[in-house]
């Protein structure tokens, strides 16, 4: 037998996760440097990174093209109000509820539109986005059409002061795009990710190769929702308001979050973060254009999807072969190991 | 006899219905494209006919003169200019790329018309009705309507079975590096496709325009309903689509009887029964 392991990191993943380690002190200590301001914007790019990551996750290894996502937002949205309010959990417990709630759904929904193929499912999903976000109008508990605000009493149970409150919330969303990557990295190292990368590559050559296409699908389909339900009970937990046309808003939670991953690079874990860091830039300097900003991203998207379709980290990977996570998979054979058998 | 009014009303809503699915089903047969900017499409038709009647101030179903070719042309252009970039084995680029075009043209309309919403007045059909006897009768806008998806359908299966760009449609569908093989030009086929489907899309956009009040964040619903006709009726079944339509306009006036806040909802979950129960449709046709 020949003895050999494999090896994911090489010389750029390790700089990658270094400059990642501190980069994470430096943010988790943003309470101490940085404003309001700063830490609302930082909340929010954690939130996007978060969205987008799970999107390319989906889309971008599993081939799954949602247009849908918000169905997930939104749901963690509502399970947020509905925990809180109607049965007493505390917000920070009605965080991952929502996630398994999300997952739960997932289930059965997965059952329906994974009937359709390609292109047709992509639609598919969306039609479950404006199913829910037309029975949460119906939630009259919730505030129906119009929408609710989280009362006072359960926001101060979180943190007794404003600037605690804010801290906290902050420190939550840097936790959740922390575990939000560290999981697809931890899934796209395991035999799963494997898989994953081989059915984005060739779908026949994965399935001819033992791979199970239509149960690993389903997995990252429940696990996808489970983590777009977390981060949209925490953006609704920021925003302390919600109603159905923000919570399932698909310019917000799906437009921006294909944008931002198409740009960044698609099928790369870089990607997402690259592009929302693009996104952001952008928006600072251009927000005054309102929808001509949302045009511009779309003429950007379409021109990067046919000139450059793997994106800013895509073209930057391949020249200079970087990546900042250890994914790689490269065989170190012994040398002084017995040789085997033909 | 109320009953009877209602599924009536949602039988001719029905029409509107096949017509936003005709097109949709017409260019998945040909390319196996799903177009997301469909819904967008038709909502730029009918701000398209609304410049048209204001400016010439005619009756909007004359300016079908000039919405239609005007949106075969679009789509013929933009077959040609950007959607034949995106076709191949991978199904990213295509739905990304229309899904960037309506965003596109959602933000355009909404830069050029704000988000007010419009109307067409076409002189009193609108509101005219035919008496059927007692208590039940039908506008005339929705039987015109109606009698016009039948037309478009019956002449998009002429063309589909007894003409040669029909035959060239079905080539390429079938097989494509065959279709090229005995000398047809895929790209030219698929442009064609495309601006057929913009026609559909301009007659769609137009009558929907007079029927209600429509702005630049309609299209999305609008694809949807497509979507749910060709889905229900069965792919690649271009009566199919009618019954698909019909079915959807149907359960939203069901749906919209119990409360009103269900009108939509009602089709959907019509949609989702469907697939849960008879997932390749009622009439299909191809396997796909």
């Amino acid at each position: 037998m020949t003895a050999f392991q494999v090896e994911h990191a090489t010389r750029s993943s390790r700089i990658g996760l270094a400059v990642f380690a501190v980069l994470l002190v430096v943010l988790a200590a943003a309470p101490w440097w940085g404003g309001r301001q700063d830490l609302r914007l930082l909340a929010e790019i954690y939130c996007f990174v978060a969205l987008a990551s799970l999107w390319n996750l989906l889309a971008g290894y599993a081939g799954l093209v949602s247009v849908g996502q918000q169905a997930y937002v939104g749901l963690g949205a509502y399970m947020l109000f509905a925990a809180t309010m109607l049965m007493g959990v505390h917000p920070l417990l009605a965080i991952p509820l929502a996630g398994v709630v999300g997952a739960i759904v997932a289930l059965p929904v997965a059952g329906l539109i994974f009937r359709l193929r390609g292109h047709y499912f992509a639609i598919g999903t969306w039609v479950v986005a404006e199913v829910f976000r037309l029975l949460a109008s119906q939630v009259s508990v919730l505030g129906g059409g119009s929408g609710i605000s989280l009362p006072v009493g359960i926001v101060t149970a979180m943190a007794p002061s404003r600037q605690m409150r804010e801290f906290l919330i902050y420190w939550l969303a840097l936790a959740i795009v922390v575990l939000v990557l560290g999981a697809i990295v931890l899934l796209l190292r395991s035999r799963y990710g494997l898989a994953l990368t081989a059915i984005r590559d060739n779908e026949i050559a994965a399935r001819s190769n033992g791979v199970d296409v239509a149960r690993t699908k389903l997995i990252v389909y429940v696990l996808t929702a489970f983590g777009t339900a977390m981060v949209g009970a925490l953006i609704f937990l920021q925003k302390l308001r919600v109603s159905p046309a923000t919570a399932f808003d698909v310019n917000d939670w799906t437009a921006y979050v294909i944008f931002i991953t198409v740009i960044g690079g698609i099928g790369r874990v870089e990607g997402p973060i690259i592009g929302t860091i693009v996104f952001f830039l952008l928006r600072q300097t251009l927000a005054d254009l309102g929808s001509l900003y949302l045009l511009m991203l779309g003429v950007v998207a379409i021109a990067v999807m046919l000139k450059a379709p793997k994106g800013i980290w895509g073209y930057v990977a391949d020249r200079f072969g970087w990546q900042l996570f250890p994914l790689e998979r490269r065989l170190n054979i012994k040398a002084e190991a017995p040789r085997g058998t033909a | 006899m109320e009953w009877a009014n209602i599924i009536l009303q949602g039988v001719l809503v029905g029409g509107l219905y096949a017509m936003f699915a005709a097109g949709l089903s017409l260019i998945f047969g040909v390319m196996r494209l799903v177009n997301i900017a469909h819904g967008d499409l038709i909502v730029l038709a009918a701000y398209l006919a609304l410049v048209v009647t204001e400016t010439l101030g005619i009756n909007p179903l004359a300016s079908l003169a000039f919405v239609v070719p005007a949106m075969a042309l679009i789509g013929y252009a933009l077959q040609r200019g950007l959607l034949n970039q995106t076709l191949g084995d991978d199904l990213l680029p295509p739905l990304l790329v229309t899904f960037g075009l309506s965003v596109i043209i959602q933000n355009g309309l909404l830069e050029l018309f704000t988000a007010d919403s419009r109307r067409l007045q076409a002189g009193g059909i609108e509101v005219d009705s035919i008496q059927l006897g007692t208590g039940l009768a039908v506008g005339t806008l929705p039987l015109i309507q109606f009698a016009l998806a039948v037309a478009v359908i019956a002449g998009l299966q002429w063309l589909f079975y007894r003409t040669a760009l029909g035959r060239a449609f079905r080539a390429t569908s079938d097989d494509q590096a065959m279709a090229q093989l005995v000398g047809l030009d895929n790209r030219r086929v698929f442009a064609l496709a495309m601006a057929l489907s913009l026609a559909v899309v301009a007659i769609a956009g137009v009558l929907l325009a007079i029927r209600t009040n429509f702005d630049p964040a309609i299209g999305p619903a609008r694809l949807i309903f497509g979507f749910e006709a060709v889905i229900m009726g069965g792919l690649g079944s271009m009566w199919g689509t009618l019954a698909g339509g019909v079915i959807l306009g149907v359960a939203q006036a069901i749906g919209a009887q119990i409360d009103p806040g269900w009108q939509v909802l009602a089709g959907h979950i019509a949609f989702l029964v469907v697939l849960a129960v008879r997932p390749q449709g009622l009439f299909p046709k191809v396997q796909g």
